[in-house]
């Protein structure tokens, strides 16, 4: 326990913003930048910017969710952190599980932020965008999750990032489905059934992402 | 120091397609100090994973009484913090109360992020963070490497302390290290 504290406090600050592994803001600025960009695209109808504008933050989140994938588990397992930390007797499952924490507290929470400036670039009014910051609250852990397994599987491959942005695409549409889709039945449905994904995700990402790590030190 | 013991039966080792080594046996006890000696790429780095329990032998089984400290090429401190808190990291693992930096002459260095580090020094700050550990097993991959004179006696000392203080060291190096009582085992000799 003492040791997975310690390990947490060593990823908190590599992992959040500003953090050494840098890669939190930029998925952040990514986000803004999307949801900048779409209005110059599409036009600046008020009406068609409202009505797609919750939809544009889903698909900008599940695209910035890519960003930090290469920075997850590379650099540790080149270390030799994963091999200091097996030979303590701490499992590769529980670390994993503390990144995953760190992970989702690094781009979760600043995502759901970043929502609202990107809210009043669209123009979406307060109820639509209480939906889509609930909405995201429900999926980010389980985008965390796909990301998280992605980065272990192709932690050994080369060209990994391209391919772990390609692989996590069709694993997350089942989460955009539900959490966007609640903004058109504007339901609590579709955003309990995305937090039901995003719990059995978490709940399977430790021991997917433990066997991962493993195999890629045989390697 | 805990009773200590690492057996290894029949081991072979494969990297790809190729056999590197059979039919390795050992055993050590507490004390003993063993290097594996050998010409680069016999498999002496992948011996010491597989007796760390890291790489899985293509044949054979290791046994392993009491805790294992692995010192390789990878000092497992991160680059861009200062020393001593790349260190403090693992102190705070390792619940180390009586640290080497002093010993290891790392004091000066403890200000400065890990990667404006030499590999010499790297290698030093790999060793302070070894004997902190206090693991009864070492193994060390080519320990000497990038260190200088004054450093491999400190080196050599710090093993040779740890093997009369009960516990055992595998040192893989094609280097000669001086230790009272050293054993060695040529890889070549098992080559297939």
């Amino acid at each position: 326990m003492r040791a997975l504290l310690a390990i947490l406090r060593r990823d908190l600050p590599l992992l959040l913003p500003g953090g050494q592994r840098g890669g939190t803001l930029l998925p952040l600025l990514f986000f803004l930048a999307v949801a900048m960009l779409y209005p110059f695209a599409v036009g600046p109808q008020p009406e068609l910017l409202a009505r797609t504008g919750g939809g544009v933050i889903w698909v900008a989140a599940l695209l910035a969710a890519i960003l930090p994938l290469d920075r997850l588990f590379a650099p540790d397992l080149e270390h030799g952190f994963f091999d200091q930390w097996a030979l303590r007797g701490i499992a590769e499952e529980a670390v994993v599980a503390v990144r995953l924490l760190a992970h989702w507290l690094s781009f979760g929470p600043p995502l759901m932020l970043a929502a609202l400036p990107a809210a009043g670039l669209l123009g979406i009014d307060g109820e639509t965008l209480w939906t889509v910051g609930l909405g995201l609250l429900a999926g980010t852990p389980g985008l965390a999750a796909i990301g998280l397994m992605i980065a272990a599987l192709t932690v050994g491959v080369r060209g990994g990032t391209a391919l772990a942005g390609l692989l996590l695409i069709p694993l997350a549409v089942p989460l955009l489905v539900f959490g966007a889709g609640a903004l058109a039945t504007g339901g609590a449905g579709g955003i309990a059934l995305c937090g039901a994904l995003s719990l059995l995700l978490v709940a399977i990402a430790p021991f997917a992402g433990g066997a991962a790590i493993r195999a890629a030190r045989e390697g | 120091m805990e009773p200590c013991r690492l057996a290894a039966t029949d081991l072979a080792c494969r990297r790809g397609e190729r056999l590197l080594f059979r039919g390795l046996s050992l055993d050590l006890g507490s004390g003993a100090a063993l290097q594996v000696a050998g010409p680069n790429g016999t498999g002496k780095s992948s011996l010491i994973r597989i007796l760390a329990g890291l790489l899985r032998p293509f044949a054979g089984a290791v046994e392993r009484v009491g805790g294992v400290g692995l010192l390789d090429e990878r000092p497992a401190l991160d680059g861009h913090q200062p020393l001593a808190k790349a260190l403090g990291f693992w102190g705070r693992i390792d619940r180390d109360q009586e640290s080497a930096v002093e010993r290891l002459g790392l004091e000066p260095l403890l200000d400065l992020p890990v990667r404006f580090l030499s590999t010499g020094q790297r290698k030093r700050a790999a060793l302070a963070r070894l004997v902190g550990q206090r693991a009864p097993i070492w193994l060390l991959d080519e320990p000497l490497n990038g260190l200088d004179v004054h450093a491999v006696e400190m080196c050599e000392a710090l093993v040779a302390e740890h093997c009369a203080a009960g516990g055992l060291a595998v040192i893989a190096s094609h280097q000669p290290f001086a230790l009272p009582g050293l054993i060695t085992l040529t890889l070549a000799e098992f080559a297939p």
